[in-house]
């Protein structure tokens, strides 16, 4: 019984930390720069099917994962510099329309490049079945995930907190006049800010295949988790959206095993619940004004 | 306007009519509904691709008219969309036939515009058993969902296996595969030792199977849409190593469609599913098929069973324009189409002359690599299956 507990809560740290992997570069764009970027899961995709890819052409997993990372950041620079930036004042409808037609545009072309099918990825033997520690099977991949989920939290937080480029982001965020008052070039922040996040999504995409699946209607499929956890965690805030994707995560799998008639609705109630108690959300910082 | 010229434009009218009109009678129009873009789009891919094999294989003419096919696309479940294309489709375009349909809910609406204007509408993949019951022109050619799951009761049992827990997508067909399993395994003596629904959208499977695993039958059902949903059951299976612990995975051909057995992976192999179409059916038609396929399509699509509903709807309306000399007539049309038996790639096939529904062989099959690839190969079979949600 408690061996089945710690098993559940296993999978759901696992399984929040890839909610995690996906949704930060979201809460980043959106919390920091203040874009509403709903095509933040056209990205993951993008990661997805480069890594797909370059796996077909005989790369090993682990090889491709700083390739996915660093091709969708190069990527997000150029759209960042043709479509978005030219809405970075644009009111919150204007960016959505703008992003939801890059979502519409990106599912036609990947169905148009690789088809409409889900594509199959293959990982190393050290990185599937399970892994026995103390009578409880533990999954090598979940384990995988929670490492680099964890990695990557460190990365973030020391890198917005602790480093000069961090300060300049916040001070460009607080205040863009100001900031480029004092040498910041602000632009030139924010693009790779973006691109940044967009790296992200795109390494999450690629380590959400063996989970999440890949296909062109992805962007869509997953827009209401990225969307959720952001909500929840409070944008903006890196330790937000690692709480709020770990809560939801653990809830999501413990509410399908325990009660799977309910399971796929619980991970609302929570966040309905968690709303309604923290309107900002978990950590959320008020827009800046 | 004066005068004159509003003659002159009525005479153009006028002409434009007579000739639609003589187009007309030298033609044979189609109409194909089905999704061509959104989540569904390769349904509606695989139909016109198999409708296109045909006519390549069998040229564009029969009884002397050309066979004119006008695609439609549904974009989805969307029964206003369909029954709005569809009354276009008749009263517009004219059509003398009406086919397509990936989903049951759009084959539901069109129902009544069948039965009104007396066109004979082919079903060429919607699978939900009551479809067929809703107009008397309405004739299907694909499969029903209870068809292809009665046969895994019965194979399951009389191979040993007496406790099944059933995971099923929460939608229509779904629920028609988890009651037609329980109806048949349960009356032959087997037990069900646990049932789950999984919701349409659902991007974890993990718990579900956990869960599965945990129970300890000897065998776990599986109904789920090809897609994601068997990718994410198949590597959840395999991770938990639910086949170390004894229990076996079986299902419909859903779940290793040959459009995703690629993506599944060999994680599939072994599963045994029963089903009416392999791309590795061995037989010549089937081979000239899936060759003809590959030259027009190329080979990174695999024909799978929608296609073949498309191929062998096609057939089934030649054979009616041919026997009826190439005069449509809606009430003759269905005489023709009842009782109607084909050579398809998948086998003989035969429409039931009472309830227009189809009647074929179903397949049992166990994945395994074939030439490097993943097949569902076929090792037994159950002949002429009706569809038991029928009776």
């Amino acid at each position: 019984m408690l061996l089945n507990f710690l098993g559940v809560l296993f999978d759901g740290l696992a399984y929040g930390m890839l909610l995690f992997l996906i949704s930060v570069g979201l809460s980043v764009t959106m919390g920091l720069m203040g874009f509403i970027n709903l095509a933040h899961g056209a990205f993951a995709m993008g990661g997805g099917y480069l890594a797909v890819t370059l796996m077909n052409a005989g790369w090993p997993f682990l090889a491709t994962l700083p390739v996915v990372f660093a091709g969708t950041a190069v990527a997000a620079t150029f759209f960042e510099r043709v479509f978005y930036r030219p809405l970075y004042r644009a009111t919150s409808l204007d960016q959505v329309l703008l992003t939801v037609g890059l979502i519409f545009m990106a599912m036609a072309a990947a169905t148009y490049i690789w088809g409409s099918s889900q594509q199959p990825v293959h990982l190393p033997e050290y990185l599937s079945g399970q892994f026995p520690v103390l009578g409880l099977d533990l999954s090598r991949y979940r384990l995988f995930l929670i490492a680099i989920g964890g990695a990557i939290t460190l990365a973030l937080v020391f890198g917005l907190e602790r480093t000069r480029f961090g300060a300049k982001i916040r001070a460009a965020v607080d205040n863009q006049r100001m900031a480029a008052g004092v040498g910041i070039n602000v632009g030139a922040v924010f693009q790779i800010t973006f691109a940044l996040g967009c790296g992200l999504a795109g390494l999450g995409g690629a380590l959400g295949i063996d989970v999440l699946g890949l296909d062109p209607v992805f962007p869509i499929k997953y827009m209401v988790y990225f969307l959720l956890v952001v909500a929840v965690g409070g944008a903006g805030s890196i330790k937000g959206t690692l709480a709020a994707a770990l809560l939801l995560g653990v809830c999501d799998i413990a509410t399908k095993y325990y009660i799977p008639d309910v399971g796929a609705f619980a991970i609302y109630a929570v966040m309905v619940l968690l709303l309604l108690l923290r309107p900002e959300g978990l950590a959320g910082r008020r827009a800046a004004t | 306007m004066t005068n004159k010229k509003l003659i002159q434009a009525l005479t153009a009218c006028i002409a434009f009519t007579v000739t639609a009109a003589v187009q007309a009678q030298s033609t044979i129009k189609v109409g194909v509904l089905a999704p061509f873009s959104g989540p569904f789009a390769d349904f509606g891919q695989q139909i016109s691709n198999g409708i296109k094999v045909y006519m390549q294989q069998h040229g564009d003419t029969v009884a002397g008219k050309k066979i004119e096919v006008i695609y439609k696309d549904t974009t989805g479940p969307a029964p206003d969309v369909a029954k709005r294309l569809m009354q276009e489709l008749v009263t517009r375009d004219r059509v003398q036939f009406i086919a397509g349909f990936g989903l049951t809910p759009n084959a539901m609406a069109v129902a009544p515009v069948a039965t009104e204007a007396k066109v004979p509408t082919v079903i060429m993949n919607a699978a939900t058993s009551i479809i067929t019951a809703k107009s008397p022109y309405l004739a299907r050619v694909s499969m029903t969902l209870p068809q292809v799951t009665a046969p895994m009761a019965e194979w399951a049992y009389k191979n040993g296996v007496r406790k099944v827990y059933t995971l099923v997508t929460d939608y229509g067909p779904g629920h028609d595969a988890e009651a037609t399993f329980k109806k048949v395994f349960t009356k032959l003596g087997g037990q069900i030792v646990g049932e789950a629904r999984v919701p349409l959208r659902n991007p974890e499977y993990a718990p579900y199977v956990q869960r599965v695993k945990d129970t300890g039958p000897e065998a776990l059902f599986v109904f789920v849409p090809a897609g994601e949903a068997a990718v994410g059951i198949m590597k959840a299976y395999a991770e938990r190593g639910l086949a170390q612990a004894g229990i076996k995975l079986i299902g419909t051909g859903d779940m290793t469609d040959d459009t995703v057995l690629q993506a599944l992976g060999d994680t599939a192999r072994g599963m045994v599913t029963t089903h009416h179409y392999s791309a590795a059916h061995d037989s010549p038609e089937n081979k000239a098929y899936v060759q003809t396929y590959a030259e027009m399509h190329g080979t990174r699509l695999r024909p799978n069973f929608m296609s073949v509903g498309g191929y062998d709807g096609m057939a089934a309306i030649y054979e009616v324009a041919k026997l009826l000399n190439g005069n449509i007539d809606g009430d003759k049309a269905m005489a023709v189409l009842r009782g109607m038996k084909l050579n398809s790639p998948r086998g003989p096939i035969m429409i039931d002359p009472q309830t227009r529904d189809i009647v074929q062989n179903v397949y049992v099959r166990k994945v395994e690599r074939v030439n490097g690839q993943l097949y569902n190969v076929e090792f037994d079979k159950f002949e002429m299956v009706q569809d038991p949600g029928k009776r």
